[in-house]
């Protein structure tokens, strides 16, 4: 026998169950009032330096439907690519927000800043992207993908380079369709499904 | 901001798999494709902080915070306690551990939940709380019921509390349940069978600690939680880049 790493291992996942939004959105799921203050009510406050834009899209199972029941937090940095807590970030970016599908229609919305680029470990610049995470019945382990945007220049992001199909980079960039406004659709299973990360 | 290191990379062996059959709504929501591996970087290392002033008095008293202190909720009254470590054994402090149950019958204060027990008008079944220096946390509640769910004719969900933490970054997030030593549901649920290997669903299953129970009062439960860790320790003496 060798002796034992001194470490330990992550706790098991588990579904966050269709029940999920009176834990983390009480308000949403028709229970305001639970606590004096929400989490990730906004990822910016008034005055954010930047363009304000919109993402909107569906969550769909493998059989084309959408799911009405998703759970999504979103992470990103401000306008100039710096994180919350960073010198020099903008103090009107908290970067994370909580949003959950409409349960009549399956669309989210998130309005936001839109994230600048920035340079990571070893001097390599990632393009700008917001990060998610999806939680829904279902889903055993949360997920975790990004948006990029088909107007920015995506050439030489790590990630997106590292996806040997390239059809399959376009179910991670978001389309323009006006100004400020974006689509962005996931799929968690078949034909185009989203690629998610394990990182 | 100090880089701390990237995230030590997840250790799938312990979590589900996406797709379980006898867990019939993960069959259709469970991606097929493997899942792109890289380092992390500074959209997962990073994330939002949580402070204090978010959280309101009775934000781990589920007991109360419904009411609003006024008429405690019905049911079994138990505290739940815990400790939340990293993979390198480290504390968390400042975590945002967030619960949400069914009440003391088995319901959800859901639009969803048509079971036929009762709600508890004391009862709205959700708390969270941070995590302190040393990583720990603590909640008051009242023990969840078991209760039935459409999933195969008879299953039922054993007794369970929902946990989402929220540690360091955003690439460390987890939510998980937590269950109750000793209920003999544990071994019928599809849920929780998601977990393949025994001795990992194990680390689901609090035990009772009767060391933290106050007599005359309520019984407590222990539920530690370990977190992704990072690659390198941070030395106060090793700036980042090494």
């Amino acid at each position: 026998m060798v002796q034992k790493l001194a470490t330990l291992a992550e706790t098991p996942s588990q579904t966050a169950g269709p029940y999920v939004h009176i834990g983390l959105m009480p308000t949403y799921a028709g229970n305001a009032g639970s606590f004096p203050q929400e989490i990730g009510v906004s990822p910016v406050k008034d005055d954010v330096k930047g363009q304000m834009i919109e993402i909107v899209g569906s969550v769909f199972d493998g059989t084309g439907w959408v799911l009405r029941d998703a759970l999504i937090e979103s992470w990103q940095c401000d306008g100039e690519g710096k994180f919350p807590g960073q010198d020099g970030a903008d103090p009107n970016v908290s970067g994370h927000c909580r949003f959950a599908v409409d349960e009549a229609t399956g669309e989210f919305r998130l309005k936001t800043v839109k994230p600048g680029s920035y340079v990571g470990r070893g001097g390599v610049r990632s393009a700008p992207h917001i990060s998610l995470w999806i939680v829904a019945r279902g889903i055993n382990t949360g997920l975790n993908t990004r948006i990029y945007f088909e107007d920015e220049d995506n050439s030489g992001d790590p990630l997106l380079g590292r996806i040997e199909q390239r059809p399959r980079a376009e179910t991670l960039i978001a389309k323009k369709v006006a100004d400020g406004k974006y689509r962005f659709d996931i799929r968690l299973q078949g034909d185009r499904e989203t690629v998610f990360l394990d990182l | 901001m100090r880089d701390l290191g990237p995230l030590i990379p997840r250790n799938h062996s312990v979590h589900p798999a996406a797709y379980a059959e006898d867990y019939k709504t993960s069959v259709t929501r469970s991606p097929n494709l493997p899942l792109l591996s890289m380092e992390s970087t500074p959209s997962e290392e990073t994330g939002p902080v949580f402070g204090a002033e978010l959280i309101g008095e009775l934000d781990n008293n589920l007991i109360l915070n419904w009411s609003k202190g006024l008429a405690p909720a019905v049911g079994e009254r138990i505290l739940v306690h815990g400790h939340v470590l990293d993979e390198n054994c480290r504390p968390v402090p400042n975590a945002l551990v967030e619960i949400w149950q069914a009440n003391a019958g088995g319901r959800y204060r859901h639009v969803k939940d048509t079971y036929f027990a009762p709600l508890d008008p004391n009862f709205g079944g959700c708390g969270r709380t941070l995590t302190d220096e040393g990583g720990y946390y603590e909640f008051l509640t009242i023990r969840p019921g078991a209760y039935p769910w459409p999933n195969r004719a008879n299953d039922w969900r054993p007794m369970h509390i929902h946990f989402s933490i929220f540690g360091h970054s955003f690439g460390q997030r987890l939510v998980t349940q937590m269950y109750f030593e000793g209920d003999p549901l544990i071994a019928h649920c599809p849920i929780a069978a998601t977990v393949k290997e025994r001795s990992h669903l194990d680390r689901l299953v609090a035990p009772l600690d009767l060391s933290k129970s106050r007599p005359l009062d309520y019984l407590a439960y222990k539920f530690d939680i370990v977190l992704r860790g990072r690659r390198q320790t941070m030395f106060e003496n090793k700036l980042e880049g090494m």
